[in-house]
């Protein structure tokens, strides 16, 4: 083994009841450096960290870690632990009710008793060297989560790690927070630790990595220097094919005074979440979206429209005519579907099955008097697996164990069976790789085509600029301009976030 | 490098402190104004000591609670425990030969046997703790009237003896009407009593096995992956919880020096009562035993004063006790979430 090499993994297999997982993967880590594992989701990068860290088996293959002869066999996460691999879990893994310090050491103390002073000042000394804003005898609960995230890599420093796994953990933080953990990954990296990153942004790759490994459908890509492979191309390389390009979808322009009927239009809409009154309208056929920053209300806005929230005021029209929609189940009768941005906790029921998942909406609709055959129900759930290309084993496999973007085009399905007018979708990508984000939008540019309105919230303004006809600014919970036509650029959006009501 | 902020900079009170601290000042508050409007025996230290005196196997079970509770569980056994260790340790001691040291290794053993099982399906066979210390509670009280039906009394000269021996304290007593002194009286339960909560605290506070208990009340997930043996924590938190149970029988008969089959009746739920308003959370990972002691005494003065207060009928505990529990938990998810909130605010600034 050369010098500088901490860890290299040959010949990696591992296969799951129907699925080749890993086939013969090769990866290598470098002293002090920053190696980000690509690949879109599915595409074997959990598999990977988990035979490493010990959670799953390999079937085949070799694992050399320097300093230890031969072949290492890692079978639990302690054994990982011990031959000096750690990892950082996108969920915070510590415990909150304790201590800072003490979330460093327990469960590696060696002496029963406990020494505080001691403890909380080799704590102290170790969270200085790295310069984590937090002390050690601070209550682990009240720091941020960046912190937290922080304090779990300096457990991991502390125990003396070769190899630290970093997965996702940018996921949940904001720029800020982005910045002060990269800052921390450069301090790791100077002291000859080897970092494995495993993320979704491609730009925070390229802002601190130094070499990337891609994984395709269980295989090795290929292993590249970061200035070798521009983004273009590691996406490319990711999805197998070249960027689809959108540009060539036409999107349906309106004009302000267009006299189309309007699918939904308020007035003086406000809800019990601090969304100030305002007007707003959609046509048939049109893709409107909401921007602004996180907090700025724009999810509490859609949340008015489809009675999610308590709504305080204001007059709703449908088609022309007044009705009511105080919640969503008046909201889902008048022909509104609302894909909520939290996948996990408002979206999947993790333990159904894609086919119940599916039918659940129209199900409600339908009353629960009134059970929808099981033919016709696995009809549905057939017509949109296709439709949609959700990879699934089956319609019966239970939800839980798709990946993110497949689960997402699964509630997907759920409010397309009802056939909405007006579709609402707040942060459908989020979390999601490109390829299938380039299907959501393809998606939601057809489904726009055939005369449903839709509304798309993200939170990255190139795939909104991309995919929206019309985008309505929000600052403060209050519409502060509206963009349409060659006025849709990104500089025009910050300026709008910026300047105020200036449009 | 960032700033350190100052290392001797004096930090925010965790959950457990504050809870704790709540439950003293409203203890001290309540006993004050007993001793200003209510005046007569609770002017005196003897009606303190009467409180200690007579909840002192109450508060050896707290201490279970408090550290079962903390690690997440419950345990609903305790007072069938200490019923059927009384009613043991008495027919015991009513026979040929019989001396106090064994007595009081079957107190203690029964205690443990109950732990050790109830350990053992709760943390190795992952059944829910609840379940398990109820099948413990009814399992305890039918054996208590398989040892005897009959409510008996300590004959044991050498027993007596002791429950008599009491600890005098001249200068805290009172001059009674005939003019001599009547020194204030501390039974010796009262001090096991309190050396336990001493032991726990030390447990609690200064080991890796009471550090590892706060952890998986915590989060189980996360003590899991910080290394704790998750399973091997629980089961010792249910051992300890037993053992101690079985003390406070024997605690228990030292105060009453009688067995009956109804004996520490419902003593579960006075303890988990205690436990909460000490400021143990019922979801684990927060609590501390000073706040127990403290739980103990102000549950036990509560029941003092209702009576003193010329409601004297014995449904007015029960209603008083429950409405105080009540109005405790209300204060500390008021105080908690008001925390929580200025904590996210500190947080996004």
């Amino acid at each position: 083994m050369q010098d500088n090499i901490v860890l290299t993994m040959r010949g990696i297999c591992k296969s799951f009841p129907g699925v080749r997982a890993l086939n013969n993967v090769d990866f290598t880590l470098r002293k002090g450096e920053i190696h980000a594992l690509m690949g879109e989701n599915g595409a074997g990068k959990s598999t990977l960290i988990k035979v490493l860290t010990g959670v799953y088996s390999r079937d085949a293959g070799q694992v050399n870690i320097a300093g230890i002869e031969g072949d290492v066999a890692i079978r639990s996460p302690k054994d990982a632990q011990a031959v000096g691999i750690s990892t950082v879990y996108q969920e915070i893994t510590l415990c909150p009710n304790l201590s800072v310090a003490e979330n460093i050491y327990i469960g590696r103390d060696k002496r029963t008793l406990i020494h505080w002073k001691e403890r909380e000042k080799k704590a102290d000394a170790i969270l200085q060297s790295l310069g984590i804003p937090a002390r050690a005898a601070q209550q682990l609960g009240s720091c941020s989560l960046a912190v937290q995230q922080m304090v779990a890599i300096a457990r991991a420093v502390d125990a003396d790690c070769k190899v630290l796994i970093l997965d996702e953990p940018t996921s949940s933080l904001d720029e800020k927070e982005v910045n002060m953990l990269f800052k921390l990954m450069r301090e790791l990296k100077e002291r000859g630790v080897g970092i494995i990153f495993v993320t979704h942004f491609l730009e925070q790759v390229y802002a601190v990595c130094d070499r990337i490994t891609v994984l395709r459908n269980g295989e090795l890509v290929g292993e590249y220097p970061i200035e070798e492979l521009p983004q273009v191309e590691l996406v490319s390389k990711m999805m197998g094919k070249a960027l689809e390009d959108l540009s060539g979808m036409k999107k349906k322009e309106f004009t302000p005074d267009s006299t189309e009927e309007a699918v939904y239009e308020a007035h003086n809409l406000s809800s019990n979440q601090g969304v100030k009154p305002f007007d707003f309208r959609i046509r048939a056929g049109e893709v409107n979206g909401f921007t602004g920053l996180l907090g700025s209300g724009r999810s509490e806005s859609v949340r008015a429209i489809f009675g999610a929230d308590h709504v305080t005021g204001g007059v709703v029209t449908m088609h022309g005519k007044r009705v009511k929609v105080s919640n969503p189940r008046e909201a889902m009768k008048h022909g509104i579907a609302y894909l909520p941005e939290d996948r996990k906790d408002d979206g999947i029921i993790a333990d159904l099955s894609v086919r119940e998942n599916i039918m659940l909406a129209m199900q409600v609709m339908n009353g629960f008097w009134k059970p929808v055959s099981r033919a016709k129900q696995e009809e549905f759930a057939r017509q949109y697996i296709d439709a949609l290309q959700i990879k699934t084993a089956s319609a019966e496999t239970p939800i839980k164990s798709l990946s993110g973007g497949n689960q997402q085009k699964v509630i997907l399905a759920r409010w397309l069976l009802l056939h909405p007018d007006y579709l609402i979708l707040d942060e459908p990508t989020r979390g999601i790789d490109v390829g299938t984000k380039t299907e959501i939008q393809k998606l939601v540019l057809k489904l726009a085509e055939e005369g449903t309105g839709v509304t798309f919230i993200s939170s990255e303004i190139e795939e909104m600029l991309r995919t929206c006809s019309r985008l309505i600014v929000m600052r403060d919970r209050n519409i502060v301009g509206e963009l349409r036509g060659d006025e849709l650029s990104q500089d025009n959006v910050m300026k709008t976030i910026a300047g105020g009501n200036r449009t | 490098m960032n700033k350190q902020p100052k290392l001797r900079q004096r930090e925010p009170m965790s959950e457990t402190q504050l809870l704790m601290t709540i439950a003293i000042c409203i203890f001290v508050v309540m006993y004050g104004l007993a001793i200003v409007f209510l005046g007569g025996g609770f002017q005196r230290t003897q009606q303190f000591f009467n409180i200690l005196n007579d909840n002192a196997a109450l508060l050896i079970i707290s201490c279970s609670l408090t550290i079962v509770m903390i690690c997440g569980g419950i345990d609903i056994s305790v007072g069938g425990v200490i019923g059927l260790v009384v009613m043991t340790c008495v027919v015991y001691l009513n026979s040929a030969g019989a001396s106090i040291p064994v007595a009081l290794l079957i107190a203690l053993g029964i205690g443990a046997a109950f732990g050790v099982v109830q350990g053992f399906l709760v943390s190795y066979l992952e059944i829910q703790p609840f379940i398990v210390t109820l099948a413990g509670m009814f399992f305890a009280r039918g054996m208590t009237t398989i040892v005897s039906v009959n409510p008996q009394k300590v004959a044991h000269e050498g027993f007596l003896a002791l429950m008599k021996q009491k600890i005098e304290i001249p200068w805290l007593g009172y001059v009674a009407k005939k003019g001599n002194l009547v020194p204030a009286r501390l039974e010796i339960g009262v001090i096991i009593a309190l050396a336990v909560v001493v032991l726990v605290y030390v447990l609690l506070r200064y080991t890796k096995l009471g550090r590892g208990f706060y952890a998986i009340g915590g989060n189980q997930q996360s003590a899991l992956m910080l290394g704790v043996n998750i399973k091997r924590t629980r089961f010792i938190a249910h051992t300890l919880s037993g053992l101690l149970a079985g003390l406070a029988g024997f605690v228990f008969l030292m105060h009453t020096g009688a067995g009956n089959a109804t004996n520490a009746s419902a003593a579960e739920m006075n303890a988990i009562a205690s436990s909460i308003i000490g400021g143990t959370l019922l979801t684990g990972g927060v609590g501390n035993v000073f706040g127990t002691l403290f739980g103990v005494l102000t549950l036990a003065t509560i029941k003092a004063i209702v009576p003193a207060s010329g409601l004297t009928e014995p449904w007015w505990q029960s209603i008083t006790t429950g409405a105080m529990l009540c109005f405790f938990i209300l204060l500390q998810s008021v105080v908690l979430k008001k925390r929580g909130s200025k904590k996210a605010k500190a947080a996004k600034e």
